[in-house]
């Protein structure tokens, strides 16, 4: 208890950095990965090879190799961003790999008869897509969205390696400062662990609401 | 939707290929310019060898007895800090002050340097548990002795005095402290002392933090940060390595008496390790381990530091 106490402004800014890693990302992440699953599942063959490439390639790779890529690589051709802005473009675009693919397959669960009415009634592929397939999809894909999303949350953790403040991190400061190793873990799995229920409880009470009873 | 036709997408896919590669040759032509000059360091062919002490025994140690059952002392040290303690991926050996200071060690113990030692590469978070859980018999890697720590873990030494200065590039002229670092990015590893002090001390200066001193020297190669602090001792490794880039600038701005730690209990072990320092440095051994490891980034070798009788009373 004394770690939390005597050191309750570190764990506060490194709790804090992990929740912002983690709001920003998942917007990106569901951002870009709800627009990749467009592409994938686009008449454009242009489209969907991006798609596919975006998927091949972020799905495949270790994000801590993304993060090397990004921080040592870009600033070699003259790319200075802020630490920040480069962790939550690794953790966004590695993660909307994932979001894509998920909410491709909540695509594929709207029967086919749903896509072909709307293109009867005239629809564009952009208003079958917004209006009629992804509202479907969505209900489908509200549990694997939300362990995507916690899995991100312990991913931000790679981003106290590169000069970003958060939770994981704190405890290199406090070991360094001779507080016992155990103890700081303790408190730092009870942050995660603040965070990652709230995201679980509000995708259960998403999935109430709106999922699909099968 | 349209079936698709067998080629175009191969096509772009190859295409992608291309700049993919021409990008990775690209980054590592960077690397061979600026990042990765031919490996300088400590030479193992001219390292210096240690008299074994084979009449040596020291029964009231339980450490130093059951290593001797064991036929080995398992020693933890460093792996990433050129100069002072580095891991050679291919060949597997250590080399660096603080691995020479532990091979006199075990000869003054009584263990033969080549044969009788097993290194332990223990990172700074995890030393302390390795000490108490007995993992390691001893630990010598730039082991600063303080107060926090004394309650954790016993200490031998100090064997030698670092302080906290900076590396910068070669060509660099205006920084010669912290005072200078208004405004610009100062590099060190995340939670370390030294990038606690520039942050609290020094609120003026950008603090970046890296896992590993490697990244932030790479860093600073590249023009990213202007700086990298932590003990000189560290810094002068990597000056050594690459000498026609970087060098270490200005006074020590902190005082970092290095020990070895010894599990807490075994007082007799510290002593021993007390004695076999001292007469290490009589007879010139600390001197020649020093000039074939940190010496070589030209800095000429200091007065070794006294030991601290009372870390062991």
């Amino acid at each position: 208890m004394d770690v939390l106490t005597q050191n309750f402004s570190l764990y506060g800014e490194g709790f804090w950095g992990t929740v912002k890693l983690t709001v920003y990302s998942s917007l990106l992440a569901l951002g870009v990965g709800v627009v990749m699953a467009g592409f994938r599942v686009a008449p454009v063959r242009a489209l969907r090879v991006v798609g596919t490439a975006w998927v091949t390639v972020l799905r495949n790779t270790p994000l801590t190799l993304l993060f090397f890529a990004m921080l040592l690589g870009l600033p070699r051709f003259g790319v200075a961003l802020p630490f920040e802005l480069f962790a939550v473009l690794a953790l966004g675009c590695y993660t909307s790999a994932f979001i894509c693919e998920a909410v491709r397959s909540g695509i594929n669960t709207v029967p086919v008869g749903q896509g072909e009415a709307a293109r009867s009634l005239g629809m564009t592929f952009g208003q079958t897509l917004g209006a009629v397939v992804l509202p479907q999809a969505f209900r489908s894909v509200i549990a694997p969205i939300g362990s995507t999303l916690i899995a991100l949350t312990k991913n931000s953790a790679i981003a106290g390696s590169f000069s970003v403040v958060e939770l994981l991190s704190t405890y290199k400061t406090l070991s360094e400062n001779g507080y016992s190793v155990i103890w700081s873990f303790v408190w730092i799995a009870v942050g995660y662990l603040i965070l990652t229920l709230t995201i679980s409880a509000l995708f259960h009470a998403m999935e109430r609401r709106w999922g699909v009873a099968r | 939707m349209r079936t698709p036709a067998p080629h175009p997408p191969h096509r772009v896919v190859a295409v992608l290929g291309r700049a993919l590669a021409a990008a990775l040759l690209l980054g590592t032509a960077a690397c061979g310019a600026a990042g990765s000059p031919p490996a300088r360091g400590p030479q193992p062919g001219k390292l210096p060898h240690y008299a074994v002490d084979t009449s040596f025994s020291l029964p009231s140690s339980p450490t130093w007895k059951s290593a001797r059952e064991r036929g080995k002392l398992i020693v933890g040290v460093k792996e990433d800090q050129p100069g002072m303690g580095e891991k050679n991926p291919a060949t597997g050996t250590f080399t660096g002050f603080d691995v020479e200071i532990a091979k006199m060690m075990a000869a003054s113990l009584g263990f033969a340097p080549g044969r009788q030692i097993e290194y332990k590469a223990i990172a700074s978070a995890n030393r302390e548990t390795a000490l108490q859980n007995g993992q390691i018999d001893y630990y010598v890697g730039t082991y600063t002795i303080n107060e926090g720590r004394k309650k954790l873990v016993g200490f031998a030494g100090p064997y030698y005095i670092a302080g906290q200065r900076l590396l910068v590039r070669k060509d660099e002229k205006r920084l010669r402290g912290p005072q200078d670092m208004a405004g610009r990015k100062i590099c060190s590893a995340v939670g370390s002392t030294p990038l606690q002090r520039i942050q609290s001390d020094y609120p003026r200066a950008e603090a970046v933090a890296y896992d590993s001193y490697a990244i932030c020297v790479d860093n600073l190669l590249n023009n990213q940060v202007d700086a990298v602090t932590t003990d000189d001792t560290i810094l002068l490794g990597y000056a050594a390595k690459d000498p026609g880039a970087l060098k270490v600038v200005g006074k020590a701005f902190s005082k970092e008496p290095y020990g070895i730690g010894v599990p807490r209990q075994d007082r007799a072990l510290a002593r021993a390790l007390d004695e076999a320092i001292t007469a290490r440095e009589k007879d010139g051994d600390w001197k020649r381990a020093y000039q074939v490891t940190l010496g070589l980034s030209g800095r000429p070798a200091p007065k070794p530091p006294r030991v601290d009788p009372a870390l062991t009373r």
